[in-house]
């Protein structure tokens, strides 16, 4: 998948899953304080992550994950 | 022994949103029930019940607060914000005293059942999603009520079946007169889906009258042929009348006395010695006599068996002092979980408004309900004390007095 199509796709449930604001989505921006997440949000990302993207995540994929771009890349990665 | 007030009501039925479309509905005979498509195909044998709006509370609540939220644990979101308003309570007392919450609910079935069809889909746990398990916890409504308005009471759900609303407030009258709380939010929630009800509707007692749905729920009627669901929410806040007067409160009523037993016998079939024992008990703890009590909002749900019962039940506690007795089920349905709260809430209403409701639907008597004063039309009647009947399967009984404020 292309990377354009992932990152529109992340955007996409951030704003319709999560309710982030549009404009809080920033390719630095961090993760855990634009989602507002605590440990149970992450229970619901692995879920959005899967449902659009096929895609498992565990808790050890976050560990490396601070921005949004990070997010993008990881799930790129595993998508690639 | 502090002395038990109420502060506070708040409601989300099918007959009303809210107080004032209630009280309304309740005057005019008004019913809320209707026939839902969805339930025939489902399988079910009756397609009749009361039916409310699932709130959308995207404008009120976060994401994260909702997402733990099933449908009863909505309903009493909103019954409870209107209960607190009414009760002029805001965030800062909420923070500043030790507010407890007792709300009666048994069953969060389509939580269970859809969380549980995702795993099976998913073969993965991990994949139910954050909120599966607080939406699917019997104490639903109470761990999502005790979380939003940060309440540092006593933090439970009662489960009795169809007596749980009305056992919440009994059990909170009894906390607040033995000075353990000050103020509780007491109260009952039904779910209303095809999902909660099926079992219920597979014992066939629900009405099949399904041609006029605001003519099938009709309690002690000759013709009666059996109950109709309904739901949504009821909060009542109890508190003590010293914190009540201290805080400037506006007191709408009293509780007085809180009867309970269980009939050691059948797990459907109501008793007539069970209810008649709850009913003494709360007299006797009110201590005041059968004649004192103006009205009986029954606990009669349109069963042959159930009504008849009662009606015996009524008739020997109360014989010739004669109380007027309705049951406002003919208008809202059985509201189940909800039922015990909602009835206080609905003759609470008419006390303080000075009528009282109609059993509609009434037409013709049989020989045990001829003997009760069953009131057919709305009647502007004064009211100073009345008293609530809730039952519920495996025999649990309650029955709560509740007198004007003076």
């Amino acid at each position: 998948m292309d990377k354009s199509i992932i990152i529109s796709k992340i955007n996409d449930f951030l704003i319709d899953e999560f309710e982030v604001e549009s404009e809080d989505i920033q390719l630095e921006a961090n993760l855990k304080d634009t989602l507002e997440l605590d440990s149970l949000d992450y229970v619901d990302l692995v879920v959005s992550v899967e449902s659009n993207f096929n895609v498992k995540l565990d808790a050890e994929d976050f560990v490396s994950v601070i921005t949004l771009k990070d997010f993008y890349d990881l799930i790129d990665q595993k998508m690639n | 022994m502090s002395r038990v007030v109420i502060s506070g009501m708040g409601i989300y039925s099918c007959i009303g949103e809210n107080l004032e479309e209630v009280k309304k509905s309740l005057y005019d005979g008004k019913s809320g029930i209707i026939y839902d498509d969805e339930r025939k195909e489902f399988g079910y044998r009756s397609c009749l019940t009361g039916m409310v709006k699932d709130p959308n509370l995207k404008k009120l609540l976060s994401r994260r607060d909702r997402i733990s939220m099933g449908q009863e644990s909505k309903f009493a979101y909103l019954a409870t914000i209107e209960a607190l308003k009414n009760a002029n309570i805001d965030d800062q007392f909420l923070h500043d005293n030790e507010v407890g919450i007792l709300y009666g609910n048994d069953s969060t079935a389509q939580s269970i059942v859809q969380s549980v069809d995702k795993i099976r889909d998913k073969k993965d746990t991990n994949l139910v999603g954050s909120g599966a398990v607080f939406q699917s916890l019997n104490c639903s409504v109470t761990m999502n009520l005790a979380t939003l308005f940060k309440l540092k009471g006593i933090n439970l759900t009662v489960s009795a079946a169809c007596a749980s609303g009305s056992h919440s407030v009994g059990l909170g009258f009894h906390l607040i007169k033995s000075g353990l709380q000050d103020c509780i939010i007491c109260g009952g929630a039904q779910e209303i889906n095809k999902l909660a009800m099926a079992s219920f509707d597979g014992l066939g007692v629900f009405s099949v009258n399904q041609d006029d749905p605001t003519k099938a729920s009709r309690p002690f009627d000759k013709n009666r042929d059996g109950l109709v669901p309904s739901g949504g929410a009821a909060t009542i806040i109890l508190e003590s009348y010293e914190s009540a007067i201290k805080r400037g409160a506006n007191i709408i009523g009293e509780v007085v006395g809180y009867g309970f037993s269980s009939n050691g016998d059948h797990i459907s079939t109501p008793n007539v010695d069970g209810p008649a024992i709850a009913m003494n008990k709360a007299l006797k703890q009110a201590n005041i006599l059968p004649d004192q009590i103006d009205y009986v909002n029954a606990h009669a749900t349109s069963t042959p068996v159930g009504d008849q019962n009662e009606a015996k039940a009524i008739y020997n506690v109360f014989g010739k002092s004669f109380p007027y007795v309705s049951s406002t089920k003919s208008m809202t349905g059985h509201e189940c979980w909800m039922a015990g709260a909602s009835e206080i809430i609905y003759s609470v209403l008419m006390m303080n408004n000075s009528f009282i409701a109609p059993n509609i639907n009434l037409e013709e008597t049989d020989e045990d309900s001829a003997k009760l004063n069953l009131v057919k039309q709305t009647l502007n009647k004064n009211i100073d004390v009345f008293l609530s009947n809730s039952f519920g399967f495996g025999g649990t009984n309650s029955a709560i007095i509740v007198k004007k404020f003076e």
